[in-house]
């Protein structure tokens, strides 16, 4: 029973109008967070005309789902205009690997942070710990001279073999940034759900002969999934969401993550702006997000309180 | 760090266990570690490594490419005469000047709106699971897509002010963000429409917990509701403040993204923070040295609220 129940039942005649404030204002707060969304929506289903005319709160009078198309493909991101979804797909070639790799890791690092402890284990996973906290700023400038070397190595093997196995290929630098950055806190997640995890069953499996990977494979994956959603929700909505690498690491021409091209196209100054078609190009960024929100809202505020919790 | 000195016994883990000596099991003695091992050696040179690097050449006098030539703490001397140059101000005054409204406000809003709402919502509302997922779904917009939608909210000739000289309030006057005096606090409303939805859903876990006798018991000596969560029930809360404050805190320092998108960087550069001064004195200025002597500045800030809080939290986790 929650504190409130038990407030609630104490004085049952007067509780109706403090009922209707309480209502009143969480409905009001709703309203408030509702309304950038809204008029974020609603504006990308207008007419430029009826944008410079209207109320932005205003119903479309003929929707139109045109300023989505021109977004998807023909709005100019600097100067070139073909739309955004080659970003679009630029992201989703970064997220994919870099989620993928770090909840692999991140899972293999708790099962021996937990299961396979060693002298100094709580240094190791304390120095991790704290890779998660670091402002990104302070490691910034050597990733961008090393990422450099990698593009002379990316030339070099260009030129020797007539490829260059990824190295200079910025889609590739993003993904390792994010699998490097990213192991704090897949680690954090899965540590902290096999530290709970029973050590009698791994001892079991051992004394039946299982081997490492057998006992990871066999006994912790399967009891793993809920760790999963958690930790790939929360790694799909950083990586997605980021800006300071993106832009950063591949911050202009055709290899730019979403993000980037979204700021890019609210920002080109070219011609006329066209609200409507800034607001679509901001919902699509925003919909691999907000689409696993509507999904897994559950897992999704278990990862951000995981992050929050620590320890 | 001082984590090695938290020594203590060990959990009973299945490395425990003696296995017999052959070949096949001291492979599969090293092989934790074997796995182990390259995640930390990448955060052991991409992390610490790389600050040292960062601190290194915060030491140099690298303009537009690194040099590694140390010389002395000139970028230093510079961020610290530009910390008082006021008037007018320094980009840098003007960011750590930002950071400290930004920061406060921020922190505090979000505070306050998220333990208001969640007392509100922990009162046996109907419509709650319809509720919550509105006052948290920001936090899963990237602060892009916050910042280029409050940039149009805001905007006054087509946003709020618009809409309400339309609805006949003429005299509404709301330019802050293109108010070189104001346009921080822009970045603080989006920033806690962002993450304030958050801190809610931590209060509320932490009223779901708390344990219902107590609450009961204050209430047979009769505590009035006011009374009930002034006296007992915040200060019950009191570990989720810290981690709500921590989390803030660092979310605060780290921002970047929203100044840009919300902003541009404000009318010259008055929105910066310095997470902004550092981008664009090490990227766009040619001032190498001077960006990275901010970063380590930033870095020691995060750490100082940081390492205590991972120290007591590893430490109690240990008992």
């Amino acid at each position: 029973m929650s504190a409130a129940l038990a407030a609630s039942r104490r004085t049952p005649g007067s509780s109706i109008v403090p009922r209707i404030v309480i209502y009143g204002l969480l409905i009001f707060f709703a309203l408030i967070y509702l309304i950038p969304f809204f008029v974020m929506l609603v504006t990308s289903l207008k007419t430029m005309p009826e944008i410079q005319q209207g109320n932005m709160l205003a119903l479309p009078k003929a929707p139109t789902i045109d300023p989505w198309i021109r977004a998807w493909g023909e709005a100019c991101v600097g100067l070139t205009c073909e739309g955004i979804h080659g970003y679009f797909w630029n992201s989703i070639k970064m997220v994919v690997p870099a989620v993928a790799i770090s909840t692999i890791l991140g899972a293999l690092n708790g099962y021996v942070l937990t299961k396979w402890r060693f002298k100094g284990h709580k240094l190791v996973f304390g120095l991790m710990l704290f890779a998660c906290f670091i402002p990104f700023q302070a490691v910034l400038l050597p990733m961008a001279t090393v990422l450099g070397e990698f593009g002379q190595i990316g030339k070099a093997l260009t030129n020797a073999t007539g490829f260059a196995f990824g190295f200079g290929n910025p889609t590739v630098n993003l993904v390792f940034v994010h699998v490097v950055y990213g192991l704090g806190f897949t680690t954090l997640f899965f540590r902290n759900y096999y530290e709970a995890f029973p050590t009698e069953l791994v001892k079991a499996a051992m004394v039946d002969g299982a081997s490492f990977f057998q006992i990871f494979r066999r006994v912790l994956l399967p009891n793993s999934l809920p760790i999963i959603v958690v930790t790939v929700i929360y790694q799909f909505t950083n990586i997605w969401n980021d800006f300071l690498f993106a832009s950063a690491y591949a911050g202009s021409g055709d290899v730019m993550p979403m993000t980037v091209a979204l700021n890019n196209v609210v920002n080109t100054s070219t011609g006329v702006v066209e609200y409507n078609v800034n607001m679509a190009a901001a919902m699509i960024a925003a919909m691999p997000t907000l689409l696993v929100y509507v999904l897994a809202g559950r897992y999704f505020v278990r990862g951000l309180m995981a992050g929050a919790v620590k320890g | 760090m001082a984590l090695t000195t938290a020594t203590h016994p060990d959990r009973p883990s299945a490395a425990g266990i003696q296995p017999s000596r052959s070949m096949r099991a001291r492979m599969q003695d090293a092989l934790p570690k074997l796995v182990l091992a390259p995640s930390f050696a990448i955060t052991l040179i991409f992390v610490y490594g790389f600050i040292l690097w960062t601190i290194y050449l915060s030491f140099t006098n690298s303009k537009a490419f690194p040099k590694y030539v140390l010389t002395d703490a000139r970028a230093y001397q510079r961020l610290w005469r530009w910390t008082f140059e006021s008037d007018p101000p320094s980009s840098w005054y003007t960011s750590i000047t930002n950071m400290g409204i930004f920061g406060v406000l921020y922190i505090a809003i979000c505070l306050g709106l998220g333990l208001l709402i969640a007392i509100l919502l922990d009162q046996k509302i109907r419509g709650e699971g319809l509720l919550r997922p509105i006052y948290l779904y920001p936090m899963a917009l990237s602060f892009i897509v916050t910042g280029v939608a409050w940039k149009w909210f805001l905007d006054p000739g087509l946003g709020l002010e618009q809409t309400l000289h339309q609805w006949g309030w003429t005299s509404f006057h709301f330019d802050w963000i293109k108010n070189k005096d104001f346009v921080i606090y822009t970045v603080v409303i989006a920033g806690v429409w962002q993450a304030s939805g958050f801190v809610m859903a931590m209060f509320l876990a932490g009223l779901r917990g708390i344990d219902s006798e107590i609450v009961k018991a204050s209430q047979i000596d009769g505590a009035s509701t006011f009374q009930l969560y002034r006296r007992i029930i915040i200060p019950l809360l009191r570990p989720v403040f810290l981690s709500a404050l921590i989390v803030l805190a660092h979310m605060a320092i780290k921002s970047y993204d929203l100044v840009v998108a919300l902003t541009s960087g404000g009318p010259g550069g008055s929105a910066w923070l310095p997470s902004n001064f550092m981008y664009e004195y090490t990227f766009k200025r040619n001032e190498m040295a001077v960006g990275s002597a901010s970063a380590v500045i930033m870095l020691a800030t995060i750490s100082a609220i940081i390492v205590p809080y991972l120290y007591s939290e590893l430490r109690e986790k240990a008992r």
